[in-house]
């Protein structure tokens, strides 16, 4: 009741206040995620400086590289400039290439989130496709085969799936190239060729994971009561799963979807480096390992983001399809 | 045909052995002048191919790389920058020695501390302006300044007068140093347009490639630069690099015929690499090394007997075999093997002895375990080496603890910080540099804390004679000194191990550094 009074007070529909309030968390997080990833760079040992230059650091030119860094300044003073930048998306310049970290970023994570999307766009249809087909022919022979071949790919650990991907397909059949080196000015055909592998073990990777919610969220539903009046309506299974149960359970669908969604951007860096694909995740293990910081930073930020926007968007799928809150009395 | 003529045969029209080495190697088998006409045959077969892309795939490449030559580091950017660029001397690729490359000449003054060098005339840049001798001054200014932070800095240090005299390149040292003309051969000074100072990170040189593309840590490409002021280099097309640090997928690469060729094939895949009919595995002698090093001012290793204990309690034999898969040779305890000038023939060379070594543990009067640190990213296989040294150790009753150290920070926390250490170094162009690199009482990395005014004064005396049988003689002095009362156990060096497809031809071993020296693209070819 009180909940109800302030929306109507701020003359804001429920909902619209759930999801302002959800949005507001997520920017909440961000920052508090910012201020994480400052801190635990700081905290890291071993500089900059020293770890560029290896085994051949010499004082003078540790020195050199520390002054014209700015590495001098204190710490909350270079948290807030990097703030500053963030927020307009200026990361600044990398330590070890002196590149713009903006400019490099977006070609890579383009480069991610053309993986990503091209692996989505297969495996989530494929997914809860298969999730329906599950359901329907629940316990029977196409839906333990559904299991099988699914808990079976997602056992078996992703780079191994690569490998053996690479073997069969590249140095046996030869009909799929290996490495899956992209660049700019490739055309989108050659580029699709050329991730058609990092794709498959993706797809491979994900696909059980949303499969079985899919199949376990609408079969839960499949026992309750208005289902069985809609088979006693003599509706065909399909129609019945389709139309009915489905939009009901789109809520845990959509959250484990989006889950998923978020590793293929975030949680790649192994299929990236078996691939030798020029994605996000690996510009970070390379900056991460010569303490490029203002780029382990950028790719930090990124990383959350993403994630923290797609919970985000599920979340609010969710409250958009749950009908008592789109409905409320 | 024997095997070991077809073997011969092959070496030489794989444009791997030249005339003398196959006559000696004939020889020597007992197959006399009869083989000569073999040389002829196979010498048919090895003459170089124009055209063709060629495709490498090459380890230790990072989005953080730079095209600057000053600070390359990396094998990756080693073969980029000198594929585009060109350092005023070169090395021999079999003995070692400078030979003039942008410069066409020199002369040392009496005492080795002035040089003067001749500039290379009707040298064109990519760009089409002229190479000049103030190109060469700038260049080398760049890397020696005070704020530089070139790679190259510390070969440089004794420079302390860089100028034009008169179309004249004249360098001065403050102390002689006759292997100037060597140092000179760094692969950090590539030539660049006012030295790089406008852009140095333009990619633009007098080598045998132009540029075109460059992702770093991705790929880089390059076009034949067709104006090329040498006519003996620059056979393919066109080259692509691509970047895979993954070992795995190097060896897919090259197994789907994808590359012709890949960087740093690890030892114990070598064999099942070789099933292949249409691979090469391309092994180099190098000049680099795997140690443990022991510092000499902390106890308990400020013993030399314990020193010496550890030293002959190492089975740098099986060493070689179990972590190397054979694919290096015996060291002896001192930095220089046989692929550096003035390599000091006959010295003995020190074995695994049980025995010996529980006689100095005896006398040092140690008690109590030892511990070593070691870590992945010391050398390739630097953990197992600790294990196998803690073994063959244990036989003469010394008890060594083996840590092992993440590999993160290894070089700014472990190695040069504690007392007994693996580590190793890449190769150096001469011996001098070698010592003054990691020997020399006030060296930065004298990492095994060795503070000897004796051996200091050697290596200063060495380095400004101009007499090289009395220069020899020095170096023989330092390396006995190092072998038996330095710090570091030396049991390997290790080769340098590539692989290539069977159409990748005339690579050249070249002792100075893998990659026939970073200079690969230009001189193999491909027999399509």
């Amino acid at each position: 009741m009180h909940n109800a009074n302030g929306g109507r007070s701020l003359g804001l529909p429920p909902i619209l206040k759930l999801i302002l309030a959800r949005l507001g968390l997520s920017f909440l997080l961000l920052f508090g995620v910012s201020l994480m990833i400052f801190i635990g760079i700081e905290a890291l040992p071993g500089d900059f400086a020293s770890t560029y230059l290896g085994q051949n650091a010499t004082p003078q030119a540790i020195a050199n590289i520390r002054a014209q860094l700015g590495l001098e300044e204190p710490v909350w003073s270079r948290y807030l400039q990097w703030l500053g930048g963030a927020i307009t998306l200026d990361f600044g310049t990398s330590w070890a290439s002196g590149q713009e970290v903006s400019a490099q970023i977006a070609r890579r994570l383009s480069n991610s989130l053309f993986l990503a999307g091209v692996a989505a766009v297969i495996s989530v249809p494929l997914a809860i496709s298969l999730g329906m087909l599950a359901v329907r022919y629940v316990d029977k022979f196409p839906d333990r085969l559904i299991n099988v071949v699914s808990l079976a790919a997602i056992s078996l650990p992703e780079f191994f799936v690569g490998y053996l991907l690479i073997l069969f397909f590249s140095v046996q059949l030869g009909v799929a190239p290996f490495p899956a080196t992209v660049y700019s000015g490739m055309g989108l055909w050659e580029r699709l060729g050329m991730v058609a592998l990092p794709v498959a073990t993706l797809v491979l990777v994900v696909i059980a994971h949303m499969m079985r919610m899919t199949r376990a969220a609408i079969l839960s539903i499949m026992s309750s009561a208005y289902m069985e009046t809609a088979e006693l309506k003599g509706i065909g299974a399909f129609r019945a799963i389709l139309r009915h149960a489905a939009p009901n359970a789109v809520a845990p669908i959509v959250t484990v979807v989006a889950l998923n969604l978020a590793y293929l951007v975030v949680g790649v860096v192994v299929v990236e480096v078996v691939f030798v694909y020029p994605g996000m995740g690996q510009y970070m293990v390379d900056a991460v390992t010569v303490r490029d910081l203002p780029v382990v930073q950028a790719c930090g930020l990124i990383f959350a983001a993403v994630y923290i926007f797609l919970n985000m968007a599920s979340d609010i799928v969710s409250i958009l399809a749950n009908p008592r809150l789109r409905h409320p009395r | 045909m024997n095997d070991y003529t077809k073997f011969l045969s092959r070496e030489v029209s794989r444009g791997r052995m030249g005339r003398r080495e196959f006559m000696g190697r004939s020889l020597a088998a007992g197959l006399g002048t009869a083989a000569l006409p073999l040389f002829a045959t196979a010498s048919a077969a090895q003459e170089a191919r124009s055209g063709g892309h060629l495709i490498l795939g090459i380890d230790g490449g990072a989005s953080t790389d730079s095209l600057d030559p000053a600070a390359a580091t990396g094998s990756v950017m080693f073969v980029i920058i000198q594929t585009w660029g060109d350092t005023l001397v070169e090395s021999h690729p079999e003995d070692g020695s400078p030979i003039p490359n942008l410069v066409t000449g020199w002369t040392p003054s009496q005492d080795a501390t002035e040089w003067t060098f001749q500039i290379r005339e009707g040298v064109r840049f990519h760009d089409g302006s002229e190479f000049t001798v103030d190109d060469a001054v700038e260049t080398l200014r760049r890397h020696t300044e005070e704020a530089s932070q070139s790679g190259a800095l510390g070969l440089l240090r004794s420079i302390t007068g860089i100028e034009n005299r008169g179309g004249d390149l004249v360098i001065t040292l403050d102390t002689g140093n006759a292997d100037l003309p060597l140092i000179l051969t760094d692969y950090h000074l590539i030539m660049q347009p006012n030295g790089g100072r406008d852009n140095p990170e333009a990619a633009i040189g007098t080598g045998p490639y132009i540029m075109d593309q460059f992702e770093a840590g991705v790929r880089a490409t390059f076009t034949r630069n067709e104006d090329d002021w040498r006519d003996d280099r620059g056979h393919v097309n066109s080259a692509e690099i691509i970047v895979i640090n993954d070992n795995t997928a190097r060896i897919a690469a090259l197994s789907s015929n994808r590359v012709h060729f890949i960087s740093r094939v690890v030892p114990n895949t070598v064999s099942l690499l070789e099933r292949s009919d249409n691979v090469e595995i391309l092994t180099t002698p190098g000049k680099g090394y795997y140690s443990f090093l022991m510092h000499c001012d902390t106890a308990p290793f400020d013993n030399n007997d314990l020193r010496l204990a550890l030293k002959y309690a190492i089975d740098r034999e099986e060493l070689l075999n179990q972590v190397l898969s054979g694919y290096g040779t015996i060291g002896n305890d001192f930095p220089v093997n046989e692929a550096y000038a003035l390599f000091p023939e006959g010295i003995e060379q020190r074995r695994y002895d049980p025995e010996l070594a529980a006689d100095h543990y005896r006398r040092s009067g140690h008690e109590g375990p030892i511990t070593l640190r070691t870590s992945g990213v010391a050398f390739s296989g630097a953990v197992d080496a600790a294990v196998l040294f803690q073994e063959s150790a244990a036989a003469a009753g010394i008890t060594i603890d083996v840590v092992r150290e993440p590999e993160d920070g290894y070089w700014s926390n472990v190695w040069n910080v504690q007392p007994f250490t693996a580590s190793y170094w890449g190769g150096r162009p001469t011996q001098d540099s070698r010592y003054s690199t990691n020997f020399l009482s006030s060296a930065e990395w004298n990492d095994t804390n060795f503070y000897r005014d004796d051996f200091d004064a050697l290596l200063i005396q060495a380095r400004a004679e101009l007499d090289e049988q009395r220069r020899a003689d020095i170096y023989r002095q330092m390396g006995m000194m190092v072998r038996d009362e330095g710090g570091a156990i030396i049991p390997v060096f290790n080769d340098f191990i590539n692989a290539s497809t069977t159409e990748m031809m005339g690579y050249v071993n070249d002792i100075g550094n893998d990659f026939s020296n970073g200079r690969m693209i230009s001189r193999v070819w491909l027999n399509a």
